[in-house]
C-alpha cells in the first residue's frame, strides 16, 4: 500500500454525515493501511457508520458552541500534527465546510493544498492527483512537493462509496487550543430550504433550467417535469444568481455536483462550469434553441427547440401515460 | 470604515486559456481583465463603505507584469486606491504563497473589513481567502449571499448544503461573497476619467519584507506532472424540434428505462 496512514475529515449536515465523506473513507482504505475520521459534534453517533466505511478511529473537535467547523478543526489538526506522528495525507471535502478547514490548516502547517481534485492514484514518491481542468476537456495530474502531510480537497462523487465490513471507529475528542479572534464567528440561525422528492445530488433523475427558460415563473415547468420523473429540479447559476431559485439547486462547480441516471437540461448553454457538475451523468438530455450551444457537444439526446414549447407538450405527454 | 476588497486580474476568460508547456502554468502574457467573480466583491464594498457613513475601499491585487487594467476597472467603479503587488518571483505561485502575499499587502492598509469572492474564474480553489484569514489571524465567513454591517460587526448569510446559516462575525473580519450577492454597477464615463488619477502604489515581493524563495514556484510545494486531453464525451443524437420532437424524448427516457 502507498501509504501508512490518511485522514479523512468528516463533514456533517447536522448530525448526518455527508455522502462525500464516505466516498473519501472509500478511497482513503483503498490508498492507506490506516484512516482515521475527524470530525465535529457527537462522534459516537456516527462512530458505527464511519467505521463500516473503513476508519479506525474517529477523532471529534467536541461541540463547537455555535461556532464554524473551519478553525476549530484546522487548529486541532495542526496541534495533533506538531505533537508528532502526522499522517501522510489529509482528505477534505470541496464544500463549503472543507474550504475553510483545508484553507485555515494550510496556512497553520504551511503546507499547501491541492484542490478540486477528482481522482488519486499512487505514483513515483507518493499520491498522484487528477484534475478536470477546462471544463473538463483536459486532466491535469499533480503531486506535493513539500513535506507530508499533504492537504487534499475533493469533489464530491468523484467515488463510490463502498462499505468495508468494518466494526464502529473508536471515538475520542482532540483539544481544540485558544482560538481567539479567528474562532469569533457564530451561527446566529440556520434556515433550511424545504424541498419535496429526492435530494437533488442523490436523485436518479435531474431536470435543470437556465436562463433560457426566460422568467422565473417557467420554472415551474422544470419542477412539473422533475416531479413527473420523480426527480429533482437543478438550476443553472445564472438563474439562481437572478433569484428565480434558491441556491441549493445550483449544480455545477461551485454548487452540486450530480451523476444521476439521466440529466434533463433545458435552457442551459453549457459553460464549462455547469458542466463540471453535470457531465458524468449516465445519460444526458439537453433542449435548447441554440443549435451551436455547448451542451449539445456532451448530450445523448439534444432537442434543438424552444423550451417554452417543448417542455409543456412532454409534460402533457408524461401525464397522459400515467 | 476602511474595507479591501482582493481583485483578482485574469486572462479574459471568453478567449481560450493556455498551459504554458514547460512549467504547465496558466499563461498569463496578455491583457488581463477584473475578475468578474470579484465585481461583486467591489460593489459590496462600495456598499458597505457608503452605509457605513464613510470610509475608503482599497484594492489589493497580485498580478504579473505591473497589471493595473483590472485594477481601474474596479476604481471606475468607485474605489479610492489600489495596491499591486507584482513581481517576477511570484510566477508559479500557489494558493498559499498568494495568500502570503495578499495578507502582507492587505496588513498595510488596516482595514476593518475585507471581501473576496468564494472563488477565482481561473483558480478557484476557493482557499485563497481563509488562508489570508488565517496568516492575519482574523475570523472568516465564506460563501456569503447577503451581508451588512451593524456596529462593529457583520451579520451574514452563508450558504450551507440545505440552505443557509445567518452568522455574526466581530471586525475585522474577511467575507467572501458569492455571485448575484449585489448588482454590480458599470463604471460611469466620470468614473472612467477619475479612475486615471487615482493612486496605485506597486510593490515588489521584498517590499512586503517576505522571502523571494516562499514564494511563487521557488515557494510552491505543489508541482504539475502531466497535462492530457481527457477522454470526450461523444455528442449524440440531435434533432431540430418540428413539434414532436417531445416524442423523441419520450422514447429516449423508455429506452433508458426511466419511465
Ligand atoms: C467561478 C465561477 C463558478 C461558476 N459556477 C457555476 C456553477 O456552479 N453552475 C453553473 O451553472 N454556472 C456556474 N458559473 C457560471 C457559468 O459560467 C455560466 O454563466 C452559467 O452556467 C450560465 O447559465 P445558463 O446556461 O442558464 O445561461 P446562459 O449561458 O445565458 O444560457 C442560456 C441558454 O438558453 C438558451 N435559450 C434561450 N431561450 C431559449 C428558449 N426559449 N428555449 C430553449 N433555449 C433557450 C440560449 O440559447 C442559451 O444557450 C460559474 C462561473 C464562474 C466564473
Ligand atoms: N492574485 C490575486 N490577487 C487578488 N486577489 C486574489 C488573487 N488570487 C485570489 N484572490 C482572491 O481570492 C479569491 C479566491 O481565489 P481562488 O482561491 O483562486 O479561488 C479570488 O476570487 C480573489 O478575490
Amino acid at each position: 500500500m502507498a501509504l501508512n496512514t490518511i485522514w479523512v475529515v468528516v463533514d456533517r449536515t447536522g448530525d448526518k454525515v455527508a455522502s462525500v465523506a464516505l466516498e473519501l473513507l472509500t478511497k482513503a482504505r483503498q490508498l492507506a493501511g490506516t484512516v482515521e475520521a475527524i470530525t465535529w459534534g457527537d462522534a459516537s453517533a456516527i462512530a458505527d457508520q464511519v467505521g463500516s466505511y473503513g476508519a479506525t478511529a474517529v477523532h471529534t473537535v467536541g461541540d463547537l458552541g455555535g461556532g464554524l467547523p473551519g478553525p476549530a478543526v484546522a487548529a486541532a489538526i495542526a496541534e495533533r500534527i506538531s505533537a508528532g506522528s502526522p499522517p501522510e495525507a489529509i482528505f477534505v471535502a470541496q464544500s463549503y465546510n472543507g474550504r475553510d478547514i483545508a484553507g485555515r490548516l494550510s496556512a497553520r502547517i504551511d503546507r499547501p493544498v491541492l484542490t478540486n481534485v477528482v481522482n488519486l492514484a499512487e505514483g513515483d514518491g507518493g499520491l498522484v492527483t487528477e484534475h478536470a481542468i477546462f471544463g473538463g476537456t483536459e486532466i491535469l495530474n499533480a503531486r506535493f512537493t513539500a513535506s507530508a502531510p499533504g492537504i487534499y480537497v475533493i469533489r464530491a462523487k468523484s467515488f463510490a462509496p463502498e462499505q468495508s465490513g468494518g466494526g464502529a471507529a473508536q471515538v475520542d475528542t482532540w483539544d481544540v487550543p485558544e482560538l481567539g479572534a479567528v474562532g469569533a464567528a457564530r451561527i446566529v440561525s440556520s434556515h433550511v430550504e424545504e424541498t419535496e422528492g429526492p435530494k437533488l445530488d442523490e436523485a436518479a433523475v435531474v431536470v435543470s433550467g437556465g436562463r433560457g427558460l426566460g422568467d422565473a415563473d417557467s420554472y415551474k415547468l422544470i419542477e412539473d417535469l422533475a416531479k413527473l420523473l420523480k426527480g429533482a429540479p437543478g438550476a443553472s447559476r445564472a438563474i439562481v444568481d437572478a433569484g428565480w431559485v434558491p441556491y441549493s439547486h445550483q449544480v455545477g462547480q461551485t454548487g452540486k455536483t450530480v451523476k444521476p441516471t439521466v440529466y434533463i437540461a433545458c435552457g442551459i448553454s453549457g459553460a464549462t462550469q455547469h458542466m463540471v457538475g453535470m457531465k458524468s451523468s449516465k445519460n444526458i438530455i439537453a433542449v435548447n434553441k441554440d443549435q451551436e450551444a455547448p451542451i449539445f457537444t456532451i448530450a445523448d439526446l439534444g432537442v434543438v427547440g424552444d423550451v417554452k414549447k417543448v417542455l409543456p407538450q412532454l409534460i402533457e405527454a408524461l401525464k397522459n401515460r400515467s | 470604515m476602511n474595507v479591501v476588497v482582493c481583485v483578482k486580474q485574469i486572462p479574459d476568460p471568453a478567449g481560450t486559456y493556455t498551459l504554458d508547456p514547460s512549467n504547465h502554468n496558466l499563461v498569463r502574457d496578455g491583457k488581463l481583465i477584473l475578475d468578474d467573480s470579484d465585481s461583486y466583491g467591489v460593489e459590496m464594498g462600495l456598499q458597505l463603505a457608503e452605509q457605513a457613513g464613510g470610509g475608503e475601499v482599497t484594492l489589493v491585487s497580485m498580478a504579473p507584469n505591473s497589471e493595473t487594467s483590472g485594477l481601474r476597472t474596479a476604481l471606475a467603479m468607485g474605489a479610492a486606491r489600489a495596491i499591486l503587488v507584482s513581481d517576477p518571483a511570484l510566477a508559479g505561485s500557489d494558493a498559499l504563497s498568494t495568500a502570503k502575499v495578499l495578507a502582507a499587502a492587505i496588513k498595510r492598509a488596516e482595514p476593518d473589513l475585507i471581501i473576496a469572492a468564494t472563488e477565482s474564474t481561473d483558480g478557484y480553489t476557493g482557499t485563497t481567502p481563509v488562508q489570508v484569514a488565517e496568516l492575519l489571524g482574523l475570523p472568516a465567513v465564506t460563501f456569503s449571499k447577503k451581508v451588512t454591517v451593524s456596529g462593529d460587526k457583520v451579520v451574514v448569510e452563508r450558504q450551507t448544503e440545505e440552505g443557509y446559516d445567518q452568522v455574526e462575525v466581530p471586525l475585522p473580519a474577511v467575507v467572501t461573497v458569492t455571485a448575484g450577492v449585489v448588482e454590480p454597477r458599470y463604471p460611469s464615463f466620470k468614473g472612467i476619467m477619475a479612475a486615471k488619477g487615482k493612486p496605485v502604489e506597486e510593490l515588489s515581493v521584498s517590499d512586503l519584507g517576505l522571502d523571494a524563495s516562499a514564494v511563487g514556484a521557488a515557494g510552491a510545494g505543489q508541482e504539475v506532472v502531466s497535462v492530457a486531453p481527457a477522454e470526450a464525451r461523444k455528442a449524440g443524437e440531435v434533432v431540430v424540434d418540428e413539434g414532436d420532437a417531445f416524442q423523441q424524448i419520450v422514447a429516449y427516457l423508455e429506452k433508458i428505462k426511466v419511465i
